[in-house]
């Protein structure tokens, strides 16, 4: 089964490369991985989608937890939460084919972000499901170059991930 | 007080109690060397090989339980010490390994003997660190020697970079009394309600089995261990690692199990109905096959670190916990309890072992006009009686060793179980010699993995550790050997050992006492000389059997209960 799970870790360098390193280290999959700073300087928050069985999740959790940079995790799947990735595609887009893909577009609540007699970039903010299905619906070859954030995630309600 | 960078780590060394240090100079370290050499608190050891600095180091932690140090330079020495610290983090044995970096501005630069220590060794260190400023070295040392020492211990790694310790720029120096790390707090209390749960079980089983593990040693709790196992009157197996925790000549001892265990372990663990895991992984070498393991048993897991549990075997009541403080609870509860397992059950199960034990599965010729080895070490046990420090390096030899030489004690049997490392027998058991000057001390080795580290006889002559060297010399890499009889129809690729030299003149040239011992009436008495020699290091070269086998075996694929058992048996 699919999991996200979001690591707070200390904003040291190196820590990022122990939590990969983990990953090929021991043949865990990575879907995505993002990481960046947060509100306090000396913390990272990473979010990793990964795949894998009960058991091998259970044991992805533990081997991160013991990283000693990895100050506190959850698991996102087990609680609601809210994932959103962000992607940005460049497209051809020429004669009829504009106003399609600027309806299309409004219709995803996606943004154009640039614009050129031949191609557009559009902005889209979703979870993988909404990205997957607008890229479908754009086809593969009006696609020109595809740039994904890769999935972050925060869950709903009072829940948090804090120190 | 104002110190430089090697005073400061040579002040915190003397903080954190180091007695000694294992290194080896070069240019990154030359600033600490010169701090070393006017300081008198910590004995530095020069090795020769910076893979045996730290297996001297590991000696010494698992003979002691206190944390090995180890000082390296950059480059070169760091990619040199790697095997060893390799090898404890497998075994989860702490040490701190200080390696030299090259000046800070340089960093990237592909400078001389520059490697990316940090990154090289990150796989396989419980923790390692980088220092970036002369003002966080002492605390990172602190935290280093925490980290190393406190949950499931392991090697942590301190780079420093040279210009951190030039002797002219100094700061305040101050040790910190403790450590502040929000992100690493290991656990050290079982939980109540799951201790319950498993003396429960425990309590109910009618084939019960106790599988100790090197957690045991390493936790310190073998009188605990021993208090539980005897208050219930349970069989008990134990790992490689695990060896001596329970005495070895106890009647309730069924010898270890797993790929070289005894037939009765194996078959106990196949049969059981209660297994109680106590500091143990369930590494593949104990399972067998993993599919048929204990197919009746309900699994109790106590280990501190919970990526063990239902790693590799789902168990049924895991316990996150120090060992000694969930034996200590688990102790109290049976104590408390009037509930005991049915004694006819009991008995009937220890009826059951008795006949597996029959079938004496660790009997070897002893009328043979070849020398055995396994004979060899049976008679080093009689002449210590017991109760020496043994180390081994990795092959038959080792396997022969942990299953004839019987050790009563914990801390005394020291080798490398997890990484399997040829070549840490010699300058494990220097450390260890170093850490016990009045104990005996022998290294059970082969003739391949002992030239792995041989160089470092000169050492043993400059420290005076008056090691004894069993040499069971089959001409072979009897464990490759072994494996090509059985698995590849005896095709021995290069598994001969060609060209040996003459290990006597060898141990002479280093200023040793050499022996060639070729008759198996002549081994009582060569051994027993070599150990009335008790201020030299002596190498007794045994020239053994070379087609002699390690059984009872578990080959590939098979379970507990479907061992290999040895072809020669005692005449009736
Ligand atoms: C040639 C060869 C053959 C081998 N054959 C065999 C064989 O036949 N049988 C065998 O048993 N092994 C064999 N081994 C060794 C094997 O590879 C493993 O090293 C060994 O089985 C692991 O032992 P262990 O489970 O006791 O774990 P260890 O590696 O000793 O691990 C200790 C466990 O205890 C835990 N722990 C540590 N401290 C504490 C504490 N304070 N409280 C609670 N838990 C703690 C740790 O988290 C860990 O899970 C062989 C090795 C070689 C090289
Ligand atoms: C550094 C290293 N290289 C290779 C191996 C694989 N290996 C395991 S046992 C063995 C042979 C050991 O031979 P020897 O020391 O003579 O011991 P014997 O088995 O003959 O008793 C080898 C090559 C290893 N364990 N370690
Ligand atoms: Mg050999």
């Amino acid at each position: 089964m699919r999991h996200v799970i979001s690591v707070l870790l200390e904003n040291e360098s190196g820590a990022l490369s122990r939590v990969s390193g983990l990953f090929s280290a021991r043949g865990y999959n990575i879907e995505s991985l993002t990481v960046a700073p947060t509100n306090d300087p000396t913390l990272s928050r990473m979010t990793i989608v990964t795949i894998g069985s009960e058991r091998r999740i259970e044991q992805i959790i533990k081997q991160l937890n013991k990283l000693v940079d990895v100050v506190r995790l959850t698991d996102l799947t087990e609680v609601q939460f809210i994932e959103r990735e962000i992607m940005m595609v460049k497209v051809r887009a020429v004669g009829e084919g504009r106003e399609e893909l600027k309806r299309m577009t409004d219709i995803f609540r996606g943004r154009i972000l640039d614009v050129t007699e031949s191609s557009y970039v559009i902005e889209l903010t979703g979870d993988d499901h909404k990205i997957a299905a607008f890229l479908d619906t754009l086809g593969a070859e009006n696609i020109i170059e595809v740039v994904r954030s890769g999935a972050t995630g925060i869950a709903r309600g009072e829940k948090s991930l804090k120190v | 007080m104002e110190l430089s960078g090697g005073e400061v780590l040579m002040e915190a060394l003397k903080e954190e109690g180091v007695e000694y240090i294992f290194g080896y100079p070069g240019g990154a370290v030359l600033h600490i060397y010169d701090a070393l050499y006017q300081q008198n608190s910590v004995k530095h050891i020069l090795v020769r090989h910076e893979q045996a600095a730290t297996h001297a180091a590991d000696g010494y932690a698992r003979s002691t339980g206190k944390p090995g140090v180890v000082l390296v330079t950059s480059g070169p020495g760091a990619t040199n010490a790697v095997t060893g610290i390799a090898t404890a983090f497998l075994d989860s044995i702490p040490m701190v390994v200080i390696s030299g970096q090259v000046p800070s501005r340089l960093i990237g630069s592909d400078a001389f003997q520059e490697v990316d220590c940090v990154g090289i060794t990150r796989p396989c260190v419980k923790h390692n660190f980088l220092v970036d400023s002369l003002e966080n070295f002492a605390s990172t040392i602190k935290k280093a020697f925490h980290v190393a020492t406190s949950g499931r211990p392991g090697p942590v790694l301190v780079d420093i970079p040279k210009d951190l310790t030039t002797p002219d720029i100094k700061v305040p120096f101050e040790y910190p009394d403790h450590v502040e790390m929000r992100s690493y707090s290991p656990p050290e209390l079982g939980h109540p309600g799951q201790i319950r749960k498993a003396v429960d079980l425990i309590l109910s089983a009618k084939r019960p089995m106790i599988y100790s593990g090197g957690g045991v040693v390493l936790g310190d709790a073998s009188e605990q261990l021993c208090a539980l196992t005897r208050e219930l009157g349970f069989p008990i197996t134990q790992t490689l690692m695990g060896l001596g925790a329970f005495p070895a000549s106890d009647k309730q001892n069924i010898g270890m199990l797993g790929m070289h265990g005894t037939y009765e372990a194996n078959m106990a663990m196949h049969e059981c109905d209660v297994l109680v895991a106590i500091g143990a992984r369930f590494d593949d070498r104990i399972t067998g096959e993993i599919e048929k393991f204990c197919p009746y048993a309900k699994i109790v897991h106590v280990d501190i670190d919970p990526a063990s549990i239902s790693k590799n075997v789902v168990v049924d009541v895991p316990i996150v916990g120090h060992v000694s403080q969930v034996l200590d609870a688990m102790v109290a509860l049976v104590r408390e309890s009037s509930r005991r397992p049915e004694q006819a059950e009991l008995d009937s199960w220890w009826a059951q072992i008795k006949k597996w034990q029959d079938e004496d599965s660790l009997g070897y010729d002893k009328t043979a006009d070849i020398i055995k080895p396994q004979a060899v070490v049976e008679s080093l046990w009689r002449a210590t009686k017991g109760d020496a420090y043994i180390t081994s390096d990795v092959g038959q030899h080792q396997m022969w060793a942990a299953q004839f030489y019987g050790f009563d004690k914990p801390r005394r049997w020291i080798n490398s179980g997890g990484l399997g490392t040829m070549g840490f027998g010699l300058p494990s058991a220097i450390g260890v010699q170093l850490a016990h000057p009045e104990a005996t001390v022998a290294c059970i080795t082969g003739e391949a993995s002992i030239q792995m580290c041989i160089q470092e006889l000169s050492t043993c002559l400059q420290y005076n550790t008056p090691i004894k060297i069993i040499n069971l010399n089959n001409r072979y890499m009897g464990m490759v050997r072994q494996w090509q009889e059985f698995g590849y129809e005896k095709r021995y690729s290069h598994s001969y050992m060609d060209a040996l030299p003459d290990f006597v003149k060898l141990a002479e040239s280093y200023g040793h006492v050499g022996m060639r011992i070729d008759k198996p009436g002549d081994v009582d008495d060569a051994i027993k000389e070599a150990l009335s020699l008790t201020d030299r290091t002596v190498f007794m070269d045994f020239i053994t059997d070379q087609s002699e086998n390690v059984y009872p075996m578990i080959e590939a694929g098979k379970g507990h209960h479907e061992m290999r058992l040895n072809p020669w048996k005692e005449p009736a």
